[in-house]
């Protein structure tokens, strides 16, 4: 393949976008069909979700995988990954199911990657940082200072699920961590392979159906201790 | 000989009867065996001849044979646990991996 068909921007560009989702029936569907009228090629990885979250991705239009047995959210933005590179996708940009990201703040991603970078990364508090409830931000924060120590990069929203990767970034970037510390060690495989990356401002969007599902901070700790595991075993 | 010698002994014959077909029918190495083998004897001997814990542990710096024993099996619990987690941990990789080997196999395409 040429350059240009190999980078995003080019004739040929092909986004895949992939989303992870655990029992998210009730909002998967207006999810994919939102994001399949900007960018049709849409991978929702059903993690083995006990309701019909699979079914729905399916009707909505979106190409679906479903883990047989639950492996967490690392694990499956990895196997969605594995499955869009394979068909060919030149940028791949990963979403959140619940609904908490806009479509629209995906194409400030992908000119991040037109304009040469490797990765483009979601932040919440480039510039919407008021809308993030208290005490999220308080741990997010701490969490800011922790990716700094532990991996020597520097961003101001070490967990927000919007990014978007070129395909070359996307193969050599390994998700080892099943569940919730795959967040930093995707940060940690940026700063490991030197690749260039640009934060991108986007806003969450936080319904009470979201917060309901959301991670709990006290699971702060549980992650950090993961991924600092894993690094070791690395 | 106390109660509490004769049941040490018994059981570590015991446990040396489970290890031996183990070794024969390559369910655990020999190496592994032998070393089983070798714990269950040192219990055995040390129960049979308590003051022979006494005597290690004096080499060890280590006031009674009964604390130094105490010591070793802790030690040596940790790392079994630690082993234990490592262990699993690789197993769930290999889960992940099975898993996910299915999924993208048995990908399912929507009608347009």
């Amino acid at each position: 393949m040429t350059q240009q068909q190999t980078q995003p921007g080019g004739r040929d560009e092909r986004v895949g976008v992939v989303i992870p989702a655990f029992r998210e029936a009730a909002v998967i569907g207006p999810v994919v069909r939102a994001v399949g009228r900007v960018y049709p090629f849409v991978i929702v990885v059903d993690d083995a979700s006990p309701d019909a979250t699979g079914d729905v991705a399916l009707e909505a239009g979106a190409v679906v995988l479903r883990h047989l047995i639950n492996r967490g959210q690392g694990a499956a933005l990895r196997t969605g990954i594995e499955y869009a590179l394979r068909a060919g996708a030149t940028a791949l940009v990963t979403f959140d199911a619940d609904g908490q990201h806009r479509v629209e703040d995906i194409a400030p991603l992908l000119q991040a990657l037109r304009e040469g970078n490797d990765v483009a990364l979601g932040s919440r508090f480039l510039e919407h940082a008021a809308a993030v409830p208290l005490g999220r931000r308080l741990v997010l924060r701490l969490a800011v200072v922790f990716t700094r120590l532990a991996s020597g990069i520097t961003v101001s929203d070490t967990h927000n699920g919007l990014r978007a990767f070129t395909a070359g970034a996307a193969r050599v970037i390994s998700i080892r961590q099943d569940r919730m510390a795959h967040a930093s060690e995707i940060l940690d495989e940026i700063a490991r392979h030197r690749l260039r990356y640009r934060e991108v401002p986007c806003r969450v969007e936080y319904t009470e159906y979201s917060r309901a599902k959301g991670q709990r901070s006290s699971a702060a700790l549980r992650i950090a201790l993961d991924f600092l595991l894993g690094k070791w075993e690395r | 000989m106390h109660p509490i010698q004769f049941v040490l002994v018994l059981f570590s014959l015991f446990a040396t009867s489970r290890v031996i077909p183990r070794i024969r029918s390559r369910s655990i190495r020999p190496v592994e065996g032998l070393v089983w083998i070798g714990v269950w004897a040192s219990v055995a001997a040390v129960a049979v001849v308590p003051a022979a814990a006494q005597w290690v542990a004096n080499l060890a710096g280590v006031g009674r044979g009964a604390d130094f024993v105490v010591y070793v099996t802790l030690a040596v619990l940790v790392y079994a646990a630690f082993r234990v987690r490592i262990t699993i941990r690789g197993l769930e990789r290999q889960i992940t991996e099975l898993v996910r080997a299915l999924a993208l196999e048995r990908a399912r395409h929507p009608h347009r």
